[in-house]
């Protein structure tokens, strides 16, 4: 008998059917994959598993028991717990007080910290981690630990299902590694686990069934061992994995951008770089090999120490104004933290790095930039209500778009994106692929960072990878394999050891 | 796997608050002794190292000192009461009305309490149920506070006759010899009590738990099963009640009570704890911290008086040293975090 059995759930917000009769089983010593893109209703279905939302039909059984959570603390009671992407977690409090927070052990409200170390000792021992410090404030772990910290929370409650929601997303290289050996462990106590996730290659490699949610449907599942990559992509997208890369001839012009032993405080080692008109550069390296760091030196965002950029042959002042007026565009890839204003408009957003052309005398002419907007909208295919809309509405997918929207606007000559396709759905990837080569056809170039090698090989004219900080080697895209990718990346630390 | 760990294993969250409070108290001694110094330089010093002068330092900082223990709560769970000051002055107010009045002093003092405490309750329950922000639901009843009592006081100073203050009321931070028990006036050893008691309630409770749950991420606690809204207007309830008790130190002082006395309180109580090493934004903070914290404001006010500055000076240096504080606390954390 399966552990959890969901039957023909569905749940509508209005005249949206965010999920239709889904039904599916995680058995215990499992760990199933719910793949499918950004709104095919993952996290919707996480919700009504929580208990968060209430399904509007359709029925959950736990251990054959009919399981109906009221919410989330009703669900980690019945054995259900959530990792969200977004760690729960109180950052000042110690390890040990994080795992048993909301369940403490006590004696009239007096803390038994004894009996309580013994319990989190014991949970973390389950993963593999007897050693952890359990007076350490969690905000001094790495992210992967802190993950660790909620997992050992959701053992501390006796917890049967483990869902985890994309958490690999903020995760190094070594990181991810160790959750998959936790997770391993958890399959181990016959747990059963659900991984919700983007990337393939990390579903293949942890996971044992699937189930593919398109549109709020399961489209799909089964055992993973019966299926190849290219059979879940299709029933992730509806269409088969050629379109997922569409190619735009372009064609390469003049040297528009030139680093000249370019260096800031975060990328102390001079970076030297050519990028040509009609150019897509990819940017490959782990997590900490300075990509972004180079692209905030190149927009001058750190203090640049040393070094000149030249756009166009002509010197560039060390400011991100002077940048933009000299047809620079940069795309961030923390779009809640600096990329977007969340609480302002499409609109505010999309026009913010050139307003000119809407003002006389400092006015704004706010009809005249709504249409213009409007028409950004448009052709990059933003869902929105209207132009008014705030950021924080829109999903990842859109958001992205919006961030693009304003790159473009500006009409810079060289675009800057850092990690432009990261949380977003494949159908959107695809667009903005598109979009990539079209400008690069206009003769735009492009420098393009990506951690997923499969798009940064397909798209790219050239890849460049960095390790340690350092532009390690350029070749042309075709020469390039992931293997010789990684190789790199992973060779360029050693060497410097 | 000890990569991840950063800190070396022996530093710990005791050791680390621990060193926080230990901090603020290396800094409450360096005042002192900088104020010993340019005391002993004047040419009629001498009179700020005294045992008199510490004893009327400590006196008069108790009723900060005690507001303070329940700010650092409120502050340490990520919200802040600016109608402390007004709330004290009301509780004040309603126990010198209740004197005046000729109700006993118990009745008196168990008012003077209850109001401060229903003053903070109200404060919780506002901010739980409105949801609206602490900063400005406080910044309302601190108004509404200070009208009322002034309604009570009907707008003047309230003074009850003398035969009615009791004795261990009027002389409860009283620096008189004969009102001194083991060299400090009760009041302070109360003071201190009340500390001790915060402190155990802060670090051994599950309460004490939540409160720093609270402040550090209120999804996550509310995540996971804590009653968020119980233990907010809990802590307020709480820290009313110490704004009350600060009231009675308010009043004995001057054995009357001004319905607008406390305007401007608020801010020093507060200040008191955020030199303390209380984050603003909650999640951290310490009991002991705050004691140093209203002990150095004591300490520079009373220093500047004996060296002959001018009260403005006073609040110019006391301006500086707070921001001082959590510039260095900012630095501190930020060296931690990497």
């Amino acid at each position: 008998m399966p552990l959890l059995q969901t039957q023909a759930i569905s749940k509508s917000f209005g005249a949206t059917r965010a999920l239709r009769e889904v039904s599916f089983e995680a058995d215990s010593g499992r760990v199933l994959a719910l793949i499918g893109e950004n709104g095919a209703g993952k996290s919707t279905l996480m919700k009504v598993l929580s208990g968060a939302h209430l399904p509007d039909a359709g029925t959950m059984h736990l251990a054959g028991e009919p399981y109906r959570p009221t919410g989330p603390q009703d669900a980690r009671k019945a054995g259900v717990a959530m990792i969200y992407q977004e760690l729960n977690l109180a950052p000042d409090l110690s390890v040990a007080d994080n795992v048993m927070l909301g369940c403490e052990m006590h004696a009239l409200g007096w803390l038994n910290r004894r009996a309580q170390n013994r319990r989190v000792r014991e949970a973390l021992a389950t993963l593999g981690y007897p050693d952890l410090d359990l007076q350490t404030p969690v905000n001094r772990l790495s992210v992967g630990m802190q993950q660790l910290v909620e997992v050992a929370r959701a053992l501390v409650m006796n917890a049967r299902v483990i869902v985890f929601d994309e958490p690999t997303s903020s995760l190094t290289q070594n990181d991810v590694t160790r959750l998959f050996e936790v997770i391993r462990r958890l399959r181990e106590s016959q747990r059963a686990v659900i991984y919700i996730s983007h990337f393939l290659e990390e579903v293949r490699e942890i996971c044992d069934d699937y189930a593919v949610l398109r549109d709020g449907e399961v489209v799909g599942s089964g055992v993973l061992q019966d299926v190849d990559e290219s059979q879940l992509v299709e029933m992730m997208v509806g269409r088969s994995v050629d379109e997922l890369f569409p190619s735009v001839p372009h064609k390469m012009g003049e040297v528009v951008l030139k680093l000249d032993k370019l260096a800031t405080p975060s990328l102390p080692i001079p970076a030297d770089l050519e990028l040509r008109r009609g150019e897509i550069l990819g940017v490959a390296g782990l997590v900490g090999a300075g990509r972004t760091e180079l692209l905030r030196a190149i927009f001058a965002l750190d203090p640049v120490r040393q070094g000149t950029v030249q756009i166009a042959g002509q010197l560039s002042p060390h400011q991100p104004r002077a940048r933009i007026r000299q047809g620079l565009g940069f795309v961030s890839e923390d779009r809640k933290g600096e990329g977007l204003a969340q609480i302002r408009s499409i609109e505010d957003n999309a026009t913010l790095s050139r307003l000119q052309p809407y003002s006389t005398g400092g006015l704004l002419n706010l009809g005249k930039r709504r249409s213009a907007v409007d028409s950004w909208m448009k052709r990059l295919e933003v869902k929105a209500l209207s132009t008014k809309q705030p950021i924080y509405a829109l999903s990842g997918g859109n958001q992205q778009k919006v961030a693009l929207a304003r790159v473009l606007h500006q009409d810079a000559d060289v675009l800057l994106l850092d990690e432009p396709t990261r949380g977003i759905d494949v159908g959107t990837k695809s667009q903005i692929y598109r979009l990539m080569g079209e400008q690069a056809a206009a003769g735009r170039a492009i420098i393009f960072v990506s951690s997923y090698l499969p798009e940064l090989l397909a798209v790219s004219d050239r890849v460049a990878v960095m390790s340690r900080g350092r532009i390690r080697e350029i070749r042309a895209a075709e020469d390039w394999t992931e293997e010789t990718v990684m190789a790199i990346s992973i060779r360029g630390s050693e060497a410097d050891e | 796997m000890s990569d991840d760990k950063g800190p070396s294993p022996k530093s710990n969250a005791f050791s680390v608050q621990a060193l926080n409070s230990f901090g603020v108290f290396l800094a409450l001694v360096i005042v002192f002794l900088v104020f010993l110094v340019a005391d002993q330089m004047q040419p009629d010093g001498g009179s700020f190292a005294t045992w008199r002068n510490v004893t009327v330092i400590c006196a008069q900082t108790s009723v900060i000192a005690v507001a303070a223990l329940g700010m650092t709560l409120i502050i340490i769970s990520g919200g802040i009461d600016l109608s402390a000051g007004t709330g004290l002055a009301l509780a004040a107010t309603a126990l010198a009305w209740a004197l005046d009045r000729g109700h006993s002093a118990t009745t008196a003092v168990l008012l003077c309490v209850l109001v401060g405490s229903l003053c903070g309750t109200i404060n919780g329950l506002l901010i739980s149920t409105l949801r609206v922000v602490p900063f400005i639901v406080t910044l309302g009843t601190m108004s509404i506070y200070m009208g009322f009592a002034k309604y009570i006081a009907n707008q003047t100073t309230i003074r009850p006759p003398l035969d009615a203050v009791p004795n261990w009321l009027s002389t409860l931070v009283s620096t008189n010899a004969n009102d001194r028990w083991l060299g400090f006036p009760w009041g302070v050893w109360f003071a201190l009590g009340l500390t001790i008691v915060m402190s155990l309630l802060l670090r051994y409770t599950v309460f004490g738990r939540y409160v720093f749950a609270l402040g550090s991420n209120e999804a996550t606690a509310r995540l996971c099963g804590i009653n968020v809204p119980l233990v907010k207007t809990s802590i307020y309830a709480i820290s009313g009640g110490l704004v009350g008790i600060a009231g009675l130190y308010h009043f004995s002082k001057l054995s009357s009570a001004n319905p607008t006395s406390g305007l401007g309180m608020e801010l020093e109580i507060i200040a008191a704890v955020v030199i303390g090493g209380g984050s603003l934004s909650g999640g951290q903070g310490s009991v002991l911290g705050t004691l140093n914290g209203a002990l150095i404001i004591a300490v520079i006010g009373s220093g500047c008086t004996l060296l002959g500055f001018q009260n403005f000076t006073t609040d110019i240096i006391i301006g500086g040293i707070i921001i001082a504080a959590v510039t260095l606390d900012q630095y501190r954390q930020r060296r931690f975090a990497t």
